[in-house]
């Protein structure tokens, strides 16, 4: 019990500093300390007229960014600077909206000495259709950092913004900068602000109990592209299938601390017990939550009518519905993002397969025809897609069933086995476990199945799970 | 001490003497002499009639005993569980069902079950590696109901039989070969209280 206070007090101290630099979540708003543009120092303002950022005739636009400027002119600073061009560059590279031009070839060009400082020429030299520059300077709260970002064609300011706050994360000045950029030259929505929950049996503990050699599983979170992975359970005991919050502030996630499976609703930054909604006990065994997209319902399975059925409840627990009644196993469930509908796994034909119910318990629809499906995730707007776990071998691969077509695709083919894929809020990368490089780690891949990138390295860690 | 006794005593003596002696002579090898057995005690009884013939029986089969029949209750039940009389029942791949040699250790463990009805125990299912995480779940829990269900059948009391299923996520062999996902397709038995 310690242990755990320790660890949500240590979160809850790392949070704050969160929620100081980053206002709420919604690419529309800007954090709280940003000045409004008219406000920005001359010469350079930044108009209202939408400038986009083009590239070539058919090809992405081609973007550099400019290592960022330490104004303040101490090892901090320029390490800030540093870290801020470096985290920027990748964020911008996630989503594959634009080609970023190599940090060695922008080197080639001089460094920019201010926020003004625009080489149009320079920049233009290597191709660059757009230029991202940025300032860093220590304040007396911490740091505040200023990003234009630049049309080269058209020798004007596309972006630009300031940023102020803590100097306690300053990935998340670049995560921000990057969303934002995402929001207004492609209105794509950013996950660079997200994240991911998952299991991990990193810590090598042994659960104490009469078996011997049972490896302890905690839930960890992390940023989305592997950065801050922390642990935000401390139970020595068995964690795991973890989901996040609409919020992003709270995990739901099913524990055999208790010597059953139960789910339980950890506030991660706050101190205080979780909760268990579901109730639980030898009876009534819950397991398997899925957060609906407004947060105020979690599906679930239970076996406490005899059999493990898909229940659906509010998040503190009341209206407690039930959603299928089959003597077959009917598990895991996935919420559709308007809430109307779920899909889970049934094995009611003899092997597990993926269907659709309606909210109100009708209109149940299979959707798999394969020899073993299991673990669906539901896409976010605006694809309409299910991930699953296909058993293709030995071993498992990712598809995603699509109900346009009525086909699934493949992602994932042999590469180690591949299992519980979880869709980023965008819809455009799935996080999953996979075996591929020994253990099974954390892996994160494009909808179109290209760029597979490993986020964990410690342990085995299983069932991620993508914040909103 | 009776008459019987004093006159053994020297008697004894007198033969652990000749025996030493007869050790340490050196002339010639010691050899051991049987010595003559003790004169059998004479009692005076009254006298009694002889029994009559006892009619021929067919003989009654004794139950084999285990070779070292203790009290299982006097352990404690982290020795218990250690070395647990309750066997698991094995599995075939993807199944729930109780074959011939998963009967033989139900019917056994029942046995131990009867003559402890003290005993409370749960029932753990457990799957191998294969087959997703979240399946494994469902998998597990029928395991352990169906190993269950086959106790109660044949007269043990469901109340003191609990199940969890713990799916894949505690395998009882690491390996990644059919002799390793064989031993961890099972149901595992746990007493928690006697």
């Amino acid at each position: 019990m310690t242990r755990l206070r320790l660890a949500l007090s240590f979160a809850a101290a790392g949070a704050a500093t969160l929620v100081a630099t980053a206002g709420p979540v919604g690419p529309q708003t800007s954090p709280p300390q940003t000045r409004p543009a008219s406000q920005q120092p001359p010469p350079q303002q930044p108009r209202e007229v939408f400038v986009p950022i083009v590239g070539e005739i058919g090809a992405p636009p081609r973007l550099a960014v400019a290592r960022f400027l330490a104004l303040t002119p101490d090892k901090d600073t320029e390490a800030v600077a540093d870290a801020i061009s470096s985290v920027l560059f990748d964020d911008l590279q996630f989503e594959r909206e634009f080609y970023m031009i190599p940090q060695d070839v922008v080197g080639t060009v001089p460094r920019p000495r201010s926020i003004d400082d625009t080489q149009f020429d320079r920049w233009r030299e290597i191709g660059a259709d757009g230029v991202i520059i940025g300032t860093v300077r220590k304040t007396d709260r911490g740091l505040s950092v200023q990003v234009r970002m630049l049309s080269v064609r058209g020798k004007e300011s596309a972006f630009g913004k300031e940023y102020s706050g803590t100097s306690a994360n300053s990935r998340l000045y670049a995560h921000t900068i990057a969303d934002e950029i995402h929001q207004q030259q492609r209105r794509l929505r950013g996950v660079a602000r997200t994240k991911l929950a998952f299991s991990s049996d990193r810590d090598g503990e042994r659960v104490r109990g009469p078996v011997a050699d049972r490896a302890v599983k905690e839930i960890y979170i992390s940023d989305y592209d592997g950065a801050n992975q922390r642990r935000i359970t401390a139970t020595l005991g068995l964690n795991s299938f973890p989901v996040w919050s609409a919020d992003s502030r709270a995990i739901a996630y099913t524990s055999w601390r208790q010597g059953f499976p139960n789910i339980f609703i950890s506030r991660i930054y706050e101190t205080g017990s979780p909760t268990t909604p579901a109730g639980g006990s030898f009876a009534q065994q819950n397991y398997l939550a899925a957060w609906s997209a407004d947060g105020t319902k979690i599906a679930f399975t239970s076996s406490r009518d005899g059999n493990p059925e898909i229940y659906v409840m509010n998040a503190d627990g009341t209206g407690l519905r039930r959603l299928t009644s089959n003597p077959a196993s009917d598990i895991t469930p996935t919420w559709a993002p308007t809430g109307a509908q779920l899909a889970f796994t049934s094995d009611r034909t003899g092997s597990p397969q993926i269907y659709v119910i309606n909210a109100d318990g009708t209109g149940l629809r299979r959707i798999t025809f394969e020899p073993y499906c299991d673990r669906p995730t539901w896409s976010p707007a605006p694809f309409n897609e299910i991930a699953y776990s296909s058993r293709t071998g030995p071993g498992h691969d990712i598809k995603v069933y699509s109900f346009s077509t009525g086909q699934s695709r493949q992602l994932t083919f042999g590469e180690g086995t591949n299992e519980s894929p979880a869709f980023a809020p965008n819809g455009r990368h799935l996080a999953f476990a996979t075996t591929r490089w020994g253990k099974y780690q954390i892996a994160v891949v494009g909808r179109d199945g290209n760029v597979v990138r490993q986020l964990t390295r410690a342990g085995n860690n299983y069932a991620p799970n993508w914040s909103q | 001490m009776t008459n019987r006794q004093t006159v053994r005593v020297p008697l004894a003596l007198a033969i652990v003497l000749a025996a030493l002696v007869a050790a340490c002579a050196k002339q010639s090898p010691p050899v051991a002499r049987p010595t003559p057995p003790p004169p059998p005690p004479t009692t005076t009884q009254p006298e009694r009639l002889p029994e009559p013939p006892q009619p021929v029986v067919e003989p009654v089969p004794v139950p084999p005993e285990p070779l070292l029949e203790e009290d299982l209750n006097a352990r404690d039940l982290d020795t218990l569980n250690r070395d647990s009389p309750l066997l698991p029942a094995f599995f075939a791949f993807d199944s729930q069902e109780i074959d011939d040699a998963a009967r033989a250790t139900l019917d056994a463990n029942a046995d131990l079950l009867r003559r402890y009805p003290n005993w409370v125990v749960t029932i753990e299912g457990h799957c191998d590696e294969r087959g997703t995480a979240e399946y494994n779940l469902a998998l597990g829990e029928r395991r352990a109901l169906s190993a269950r269900a086959y106790l109660i059948q044949v007269g043990v009391s469901g109340d003191r039989l609990r199940t969890v299923s713990y799916g894949k996520e505690f395998p009882f062999d690491p390996g990644h070969d059919e002799v390793a996902w064989a031993k961890n397709r099972r149901a595992h038995f746990v007493i928690t209280s006697k």
